[in-house]
């Protein structure tokens, strides 16, 4: 079976120019300074001993403290629930939505991505609204029946709320290699006397496993990696939090917090190979004639599914439905609904300390453009150019979705702190643009997809007919590539704005300055006292806003293949 | 299995506002090799589907040994089924691919064993049980799909452009294998194709589909040499198409005066078409049925045109030539032998044919 050829073309092609030559050099100085370097310092310090010499002895403490042992046991069974949950919700919406043509499609469709849009950590004060001990359910089963659930409490909490924000991830997964299995491949199967549930478990099932799977890999890396939700429900005994409050309040030395960064990386560096086996996998069932025709819901069946949409958008709006109602509550405590109303918290932030949205634009907008700038040169040097080393750049570009954001911060804590950076003229921890850096290669693996799938879209022979015309590099690139580029450059952008927007895990560990904070630090320590939760509500709306309006933006861009931009 | 008969009765589908398939009566007697000819786009693979069941006639019915069968789902008609693709399943091995209609329908592992054995050995693939499609040639793959389909016995055997995603040479040697396999098995074979000379060379009957609409059923001998309009004969090999009116006609024999006025009579036999003194018709002249000669030398035979070499090909056993003459350009195709001049650009030459030679076919609607 052919594969589908797409001007795929990487020439094993001529001598290396300088140049080129010298953007690898550059490219190669900045991702080892700010991706390989601190990673690899973190993983050294957690293996040697205070004469530098190697050993294994802080491994052996982290195994033999029922602690750590703990909260690595938490970590993996919350993973693995999220996991499951994600799933439970997704698959029947999956189908649904790959094999069926009915009213109201593209509703479900948009209500599918709106978990996407709200920060996790944000979600989780709304659901507390909501969900808690005191919140609107629990009053209400209280009032009926005189119990309350603990929805919230301990490691439930953080799976509810990981669950609704990533869910996701799952579906687009499943419905993109649902969509892409070729109709002749059932319609055999059919043809040789297998229909109905039979059919699903012999073919469709088997040949949408991959994908699946890859999502779902996809999904437990976020979710053991997220450090926002647990701890906004104060749920502090997961590798995550653990890293995080090592550092930060036993100290830059204390050798433990790298220990649980090692352990963090490992999991998600595992669990990242494995997800780009299974859809690797995946390829091999890809379209050669269009996807199994969409089959027309009616009736009881239109009734069913729409039910089953109701329920799922009613659950994955809860969040947004109590940030929104918190942002402009003036009181609301051990109540249904908020006693009263007010716009103060929306004044507070926008004009009274308006500079965490300020901040959020500046850096983010940024680091958007870095990384435009950057992907773009990755994918140049690896699609058009011999330039050796490629591949290495390539393995070291895509590390970032393996490294969680507390693991990247605490190296860049302990490399940059303490020594001027060159033309700073103070530590690079101590500026804003330490926040930038973190942004920018946490967010690179993305852009440098986007840049690599659109480069690959432009055959060589349309450049190269270009020159053969009489332009030269500068004109061909101008004129011909960066036309047919662009989409994909402002999308992959568009993904390192949207996901930066909301980063907390670098960012509380990062802000060397309060007045330096983005929204996502801003929320954090708003949230940290019950006066402040409105105006934090508040910044969450904002970004809720920002979140929606990139993603809107991206979809623009992307087309129907924005799910693309989410798998590995 | 007894190899099944296939009837389609008034066959119509449409999609959306469009029909692709119209009023389509066809016979298709047990054992034949029946092909649908036609251009992409033309209906067949549709039809195809629906006598399959991956598809249902908004009119007519589909009869399997006079059983109706237009709404009964695929899974039950015991058709075999051969895709372009081949749809090959790439999560099972080439064994499990093969087994898999045997084990839909229940038959003991051992005889399951057995008969997918005897079928890898039918197509000449022993020994690559445990390999994943992936791992095949395209030629390979092929035949695994031919065998899995075979190794059910189906009532009727459908294939879809089966060989149009294969080399050149590999496409010859796979047709001759599917040949043989079709005779041997004595089974009902539906065979879709765009690729006239594959139909020509396979088929027991052909019919031409253009449209959505049946045009021809009929031997490939009767398609090629007696095409039953424009659209056949010049969809079946190449044709030279020229226009003409009926001058006297005296039995079989229609006298007809070609190009624009200038007095050129040419004699053809009517092939049971019956045409009238004053029909308007058109005259199908294959390009190997003309002969080219020097215009000077002049033999006194009737049916000559006179013209121009306007380009030549050559093409190792024959010579393309462009001939403007009438008004138009016709195409010839001399066989060549070693040694043999060639006419060169400019020449004026006489075009030649015998009356037994050309076709005379209705002009058709509106051209």
């Amino acid at each position: 079976m052919p594969p589908t050829t797409t001007a795929t073309f990487a020439p094993p092609r001529q001598r290396t120019d300088w140049w080129q030559g010298g953007i690898m050099a550059a490219l190669l100085l900045v991702l080892t300074a700010f991706i390989l370097y601190p990673v690899l310092r973190v993983l050294w310090i957690s293996v040697s001993d205070d004469q530098s010499n190697f050993t294994l002895i802080h491994f052996g403490n982290f195994f033999r403290r029922p602690l750590f042992r703990e909260a690595l046991w938490n970590t993996l069974w919350s993973g693995a629930l999220v996991v499951i949950f994600s799933a439970i919700l997704a698959l029947p919406l999956a189908y649904v939505l790959a094999r069926y043509e009915f009213r109201g499609k593209l509703l479900l469709q948009t209500a599918a991505t709106l978990p996407l849009v709200i920060p996790p950590f944000v979600g989780a004060v709304a659901l507390q609204l909501i969900l808690g001990r005191s919140g609107m359910v629990n009053l209400l089963l209280m009032d009926w029946f005189d119990i309350s659930i603990p929805f919230m409490e301990g490691l439930t909490g953080v799976v509810i709320v990981q669950t609704l924000h990533f869910f996701p991830f799952i579906l687009l997964n499943t419905v993109v290699s649902l969509s892409n299995i070729d109709a002749s491949l059932e319609e055999m199967a059919q043809n040789l006397g297998c229909h109905g549930l039979r059919l699903f478990r012999r073919v469709t099932l088997p040949l949408m496993l991959p994908g699946f799977i890859a999502g779902s890999l996809l999904t437990f890396i976020r979710a053991i990696d997220d450090l926002g939700t647990p701890l906004m429900l104060n749920q502090k005994n997961l590798l995550a939090p653990q890293a995080y409050l090592r550092i930060t309040t036993i100290g830059m030395d204390d050798v433990d917090g790298y220990v649980v960064c090692v352990v963090l990386v490992v999991l998600s560096m595992v669990t990242l190979l494995a997800a780009r086996k299974y859809l690797s996998l995946a390829e091999y069932a890809t379209v050669q004639r269009a996807a199994p025709v969409a089959r027309r819901l009616q009736g009881k069946n239109l009734a069913i599914v729409w039910f089953v949409i109701a329920l799922t958008l009613g659950i994955s709006l809860l969040p947004h439905i109590g940030i929104v109602m918190l942002s402009f509550a003036k009181v609301w405590s051990f109540s249904l609904l908020p006693s009263s109303y007010t716009l103060g918290h929306y004044e507070e932030i926008l004009f009274r300390v308006p500079h965490f949205v300020i901040n959020t634009l500046i850096y983010t907008l940024l680091a958007a453009g870095l990384d435009i700038i950057l992907g773009a040169a990755i994918a140049f040097l690896l699609l058009r150019t011999g330039v050796p080393g490629r591949n290495f750049l390539d393995a070291v570009a895509t590390m970032p979705l393996a490294i969680p954001g507390v693991v990247l911060a605490v190296g860049y804590l302990r490399v940059f702190h303490g020594w001027d950076f060159p033309g700073l003229g103070a530590p690079l921890t101590s500026s804003w643009v330490i926040l930038v850096i973190a942004y920018t290669m946490r967010r690179l693996p993305y852009t440098v997809r986007a840049c690599y799938a659109a480069l690959q879209q432009v055959h060589i022979s349309l450049e190269e007919s270009a020159q053969n015309l009489g332009a030269n590099r500068l004109c061909t690139f101008i004129k011909i590539t960066l036309p047919m580029i662009g989409g994909g450059l402002v999308a992959g952008g568009l993904i390192a704005f949207v996901t930066s927007c909301v980063e907390l895990a670098s960012t509380i560990m990062l802000v060397p300055r309060i007045e330096l904070g983005p929204i996502s630090y801003g929320i954090y320590l708003y949230m940290q006292s019950p006066l402040g939760r409105g105006a934090g509500a508040a910044l969450g709306v904002v970004a809720i806003l920002l979140v929606s309006l990139g993603t809107y933006l991206t979809h623009r861009v992307f087309g129907g293949r924005a799910g693309n931009a989410f798998r590995v | 299995m007894k190899p099944a008969h296939v009837r389609l009765e008034n066959i119509a589908k449409r999609y959306g506002e469009q029909w692709v398939v119209r009023g389509v009566n066809l016979n298709i007697r047990a054992g034949d090799f029946f092909t649908f000819l036609g251009p992409s786009g033309c209906g067949k693979t549709t039809l195809l589907r629906m006598i399959a069941g991956f598809a249902i006639p908004d009119e007519g019915a589909i009869y399997l040994d006079d059983q109706e069968v237009s709404r009964m789902p695929p899974w039950q008609r015991d058709l075999g089924m051969v895709f372009q693709n081949y749809a090959l399943w790439p999560h099972l091995t080439v064994f499990e691919n093969i087994a898999f209609g045997l084990r839909e329908r229940k038959i003991p592992r051992a005889e399951i064993n057995q008969r997918v054995h005897q079928a890898l050995e039918m197509v000449d693939l022993k020994g690559r049980e445990s390999r994943r499609p992936s791992q095949l040639s395209g030629g390979q793959q092929q035949r695994v799909a031919l065998a899995r389909t075979l190794v059910i016995q189906p009532r009727v055997l459908l294939l879809d452009e089966p060989l149009s995603n294969l080399d050149a040479k590999l496409r010859v040697e796979m047709r001759l294998e599917l040949l043989k396999l079709q005779r041997d098995l004595g089974l009902t074979t539906i065979y879709v194709t765009h690729d006239q000379e594959e139909a020509l060379a396979m088929s027991s009957q052909i019919a031409v589909i253009n449209r959505g609409e049946v045009i021809q059923v009929a031997p490939p001998r009767t398609i090629y040499e007696q095409p039953a309009d424009n659209f056949v004969a010049a969809f079946v090999g190449q044709a030279n198409l020229i226009p003409g009116k009926v001058r006297a006609r005296m039995d079989a024999m229609l006298t007809i005066e070609v190009g624009a006025g200038n007095n050129n009579i040419v004699q053809v036999v009517d092939a049971g078409k019956n045409f009238q003194p004053g029909d308007s018709v058109q005259l199908c002249l294959r390009p190997e049925a003309l002969e080219l000669s020097l215009a000077g030398a002049d033999r006194p035979t009737m049916n000559q045109i006179d013209g121009k070499i306007v380009a030549a090909a050559y093409q190792g056993a024959s010579v393309e030539y462009e001939v403007a003459a009438l008004g138009m350009i016709v195409k010839a195709r001399v066989a060549h032998a070693k040694g043999q001049g060639l006419f060169q650009r400019g020449d004026a030459v006489r075009l030649a044919f015998a009356p037994e030679a050309a076709n005379c076919l209705a002009p058709s609607n509106g051209a």
